[in-house]
């Protein structure tokens, strides 16, 4: 039998180790997986590596995380936002390492991880400060530049509703990096506003199938 | 006068086609989506997976799962649709999307946009998804205000801070003029009307030249 159910967050985060590459999901204040990231505090992993479109807001989430001083190196495309103020500390202080990738870019980086290729060739960034040091190669006429797989030990992720084989559902934007980082890590945990039955959620709603899920912890909203 | 900042979105949304699928960046450029013309149908993308952004929501309609790409709370249009990220930048990079509306620090004579950092160190740089739109979109178009609080242009032979595309612009909407980018240069297609070309160009680095069919440049109240 397949139950991809734990009891609470703290099993749900179990076994993360030091050093591990978290991948982060949510965008703006949408599809945080915020209770995950304070149960990986307390879980008390460090000299963690973040891929995160955005670099945490108040206090909790992600911002908890940076501010416990886990995080050695966030990968992220726009760190600064209202209210970043954990982020815009640690790195006025120099005490973590920003690499700042465009936000197609992070994403289509973990897709190709997810879908086992090697890298992809990209215009993004050609001319730019962002590609010094990467491979060029005109194709077509057209100048790329070589982006590599980006591939997570762990993500981390929020959802709408899952069943007990790790089916996610979505609501709106809050789908965002949800299902790319699902996908793209080794070990892919869910917080999720409702857990359902199996069979209750439509076959043609289910975004995230549950092979790429691993752990589904309930936090209502 | 010079446009106010809505007037200069207004102003943009005049020139959307019926029918286009636009991305609207963040800042000046989210403006736009207050002016659609009523006679066309426009649909709005936005970069966290949004295809088809309607208008703000009254305030017992806010809904935090449904926001923009300025992270400010949206509604659906009847139509829209919510795909994932790597879909979204799908539409943005493979030449999905009509036209990005983007805002700029600097645009250069040759199109060149500037407009995701400007290496001050106390502020960390955020590229976010300007330099996946900046190639990837058929048209860019920039809305920006002439000049710096400071007076300094925003038009230059040269972008001063880092390139975020190089040769991208197309057409630059600004508060005191409307301005073509072409292989021959620049030209002014309008302008306000309480000033003339030579002091266009004293507040632009870059060379103007008039369109042919120079025009003046107004707006409603708005």
């Amino acid at each position: 039998m397949i139950d991809k159910r734990v009891r609470g967050l703290a099993e749900a985060v179990a076994g993360i180790r030091d050093g591990a590459t978290i991948l982060c999901a949510g965008f703006g204040g949408a599809g945080l997986p915020d209770a995950l990231c304070e149960a990986v505090v307390e879980q008390g992993a460090r000299d963690l590596t973040v891929v995160a479109n955005n670099a945490g807001t108040g206090r909790g989430g992600l911002a908890a995380l940076l501010g416990a001083g886990r995080v050695r190196r966030i990968i992220c495309s726009f760190p600064r936002s209202s209210g970043s103020v954990v982020f815009e500390e640690l790195y006025a202080a120099g005490r973590i390492e920003l690499e700042l990738v465009p936000q197609g870019i992070i994403s289509e980086r973990m897709r190709c991880a997810a879908a086992g290729l090697g890298g992809f060739y990209s215009p993004v960034s050609v001319g730019t400060r962002l590609a010094e040091g990467k491979e060029h190669r005109e194709i077509d006429g057209r100048m790329y530049v070589l982006e590599k797989p980006l591939k997570g030990d762990v993500a981390l992720l929020s959802a709408d509703c899952a069943d007990r084989w790790g089916n996610l559902t979505y609501r709106k934007s809050a789908r965002n990096f949800n299902p790319t980082m699902a996908m793209a890590a080794d070990l892919s945990i869910a917080q999720v506003r409702h857990i359902v039955e199996l069979g209750e959620l439509d076959p043609e709603m289910i975004v995230t199938p549950g092979i790429f899920v691993d752990r589904v912890v309930n936090v209502p909203a | 006068m010079p446009l106010k900042r809505r007037q200069i979105a207004w102003r943009a949304a005049q020139d959307l086609a019926d029918g286009a699928y636009v991305n609207l960046g963040i800042g000046l450029p989210t403006m736009v989506s207050d002016f659609i013309p009523a006679d066309r149908e426009i649909v709005l993308h936005s970069e966290n997976g949004v295809l088809g952004v309607g208008p703000a929501p009254g305030d017992n309609e806010v809904d935090w799962d449904l926001i923009n790409a300025g992270k400010q709370p949206i509604t659906l249009v009847t139509g829209g649709s919510y795909v994932h990220h790597t879909d979204s930048f799908l539409m943005i990079r493979g030449g999905h999307l009509d036209l990005a509306l983007l805002g700029a620090f600097e645009v250069s004579e040759r199109g060149d946009l500037a407009n995701w950092t400007t290496d001050d160190p106390a502020f960390p740089p955020g590229v976010g998804g300007a330099m996946d739109l900046a190639v990837g979109a058929k048209e860019i178009r920039v809305l920006v205000e002439h000049t710096t609080k400071a007076g300094a242009p925003r038009i230059r032979r040269n972008c001063q801070y880092p390139l975020t595309a190089a040769a991208v612009v197309r057409r630059i909407y600004t508060d005191l003029a409307v301005i073509d980018v072409t292989p021959d240069g620049l030209f002014v297609r309008e302008i306000v009307e309480d000033i003339d070309l030579p002091a266009l160009q004293a507040k632009t680095e870059a060379a103007l030249r008039p369109a042919p069919n120079l025009r003046p440049l107004r707006a409603p109240p708005v």
